[in-house]
């Protein structure tokens, strides 16, 4: 059994379980499953720099960041007891492009090349460690969501300004994938 | 007299407070704690229990994965889409099977979904972050869970996100909405 979960789960396992998080959040006490709006709530402790946007009763909303402090310590708990040291499988057509780019080290969960402490101080690795999280974070707010609050919880309550946020997030995706992408790794 | 001054300046702070409550709300309908109870902080514990749980899902069903989000957006595998979409599916149910009983939460409050009204962010925003989703691999979700298993670097990102978030508050008014 423990060796069954240490490999990574099937999608028809971790979807729908993932799934189930929205009515255990509304069944525990009435909350409405999103993750970005914790950064928000971290703006609102940290820096509210008299902004109107984050001068708000943010305490209200610390499930929010109870619940990420969980997510955070349930990345600790999957990776040290629930992990083979088996490399990720990826698609061959993929290692091999990536190959192309210098990627070739597959034994942590991120590529080493492109997200590590060393990395970051290379121009490709800023571009993609900075730049990248810059854009989720102004992204995500603009929008009024991310992949959980809009493409989970949004569409599981049917609401149809999530479905064109989550298609515009998967354009935003096959955009920078296929046009702008390649040009960031050459760097 | 600064005394006075004091006052009125707390009371004037309580009545934006109150203002940018309901902002948070009308704005921000997906995130939001729509209870209305108030609840000492401890209660908060069992969204932890449950954050490691999703978090767990995140790692073992590989969603921090950067490989497997270059794998969905060069549809190269059928992973990532297997799981939003079987997610959603049951997300889908439960809310319609929450609404057709009006269940209730454990506190014993009627449980209430906000609608999402639309503006132009969803747009804009939504392909901002497309971008940026397809770059670092990783949503807000698993830039919590990749620290946890060791990614430290990410903390990085992690920050680079807050201040993202910090810019947007700053420039809201001068965006299209």
């Amino acid at each position: 059994m423990l060796e069954w979960l240490k490999q990574p789960w099937p999608w028809y396992i971790a979807g729908p379980l993932i799934g189930l998080t929205v009515p255990a959040l509304l069944l525990l006490g009435n909350k409405t499953f999103g993750i970005s709006s914790s950064l928000r709530h971290i703006c609102a402790i940290s820096i509210p720099a008299k902004i109107s946007y984050f001068r708000y009763d943010w305490k209200k909303e610390a499930w929010n960041l109870f619940f990420v402090g969980g997510v955070l310590l349930g990345g600790i708990i999957a990776a040290t007891w629930l992990t083979n040291a088996a490399p990720v499988q990826v698609n061959p057509q993929l290692s091999e492009e990536l190959a192309g780019y210098g990627i070739t080290d597959y034994s942590n969960i991120v590529p080493a090349g492109l997200f590590s402490w060393p990395a970051l101080f290379t121009l490709r690795g800023f571009v993609m460690i900075v730049v990248g999280g810059f854009l989720v974070g102004f992204g995500t707010r603009y929008a009024g969501g991310c992949t959980s609050g809009h493409s989970i919880m949004g569409l599981s309550n049917l609401q149809w300004p999530s479905l064109v946020a989550t298609c515009c997030f998967m354009i935003g995706g096959f955009v920078m994938t296929w046009l702008i992408l390649p040009y960031i790794l050459q760097l | 007299m600064p005394v006075k001054e004091e006052i009125s300046g707390t009371a004037l702070f309580k009545k934006e407070l109150i203002y940018t409550d309901y902002e948070v709300r009308s704005q921000n309908a997906m995130c939001v704690n729509e209870s209305t109870l108030d609840k000492p902080l401890r209660v908060n514990f069992k969204y932890a229990l449950l954050g490691v749980f999703f978090g767990i899902l995140l790692v073992k069903g590989e969603v921090i994965s950067w490989f497997r989000i270059q794998e969905m957006f060069k549809l190269q595998s059928f992973h990532m889409y297997g799981i939003i979409g079987s997610a959603v599916v049951v997300g889908m149910i439960s809310v319609a099977l929450i609404k057709k009983f009006k269940a209730k939460s454990i506190e014993k409050e009627n449980i209430h979904l906000e609608a999402k009204p639309f503006h132009k962010g969803q747009v804009f925003g939504g392909l901002i972050f497309g971008l940026g989703w397809a770059i670092t691999g990783a949503c807000p979700g698993p830039l919590y869970a990749l620290i946890g298993t060791g990614a430290t670097v990410i903390l990085i990102t992690l920050l680079s996100a807050v201040a993202g978030t910090w810019v947007y508050g700053r420039f809201r008014d001068k965006l299209p909405h």
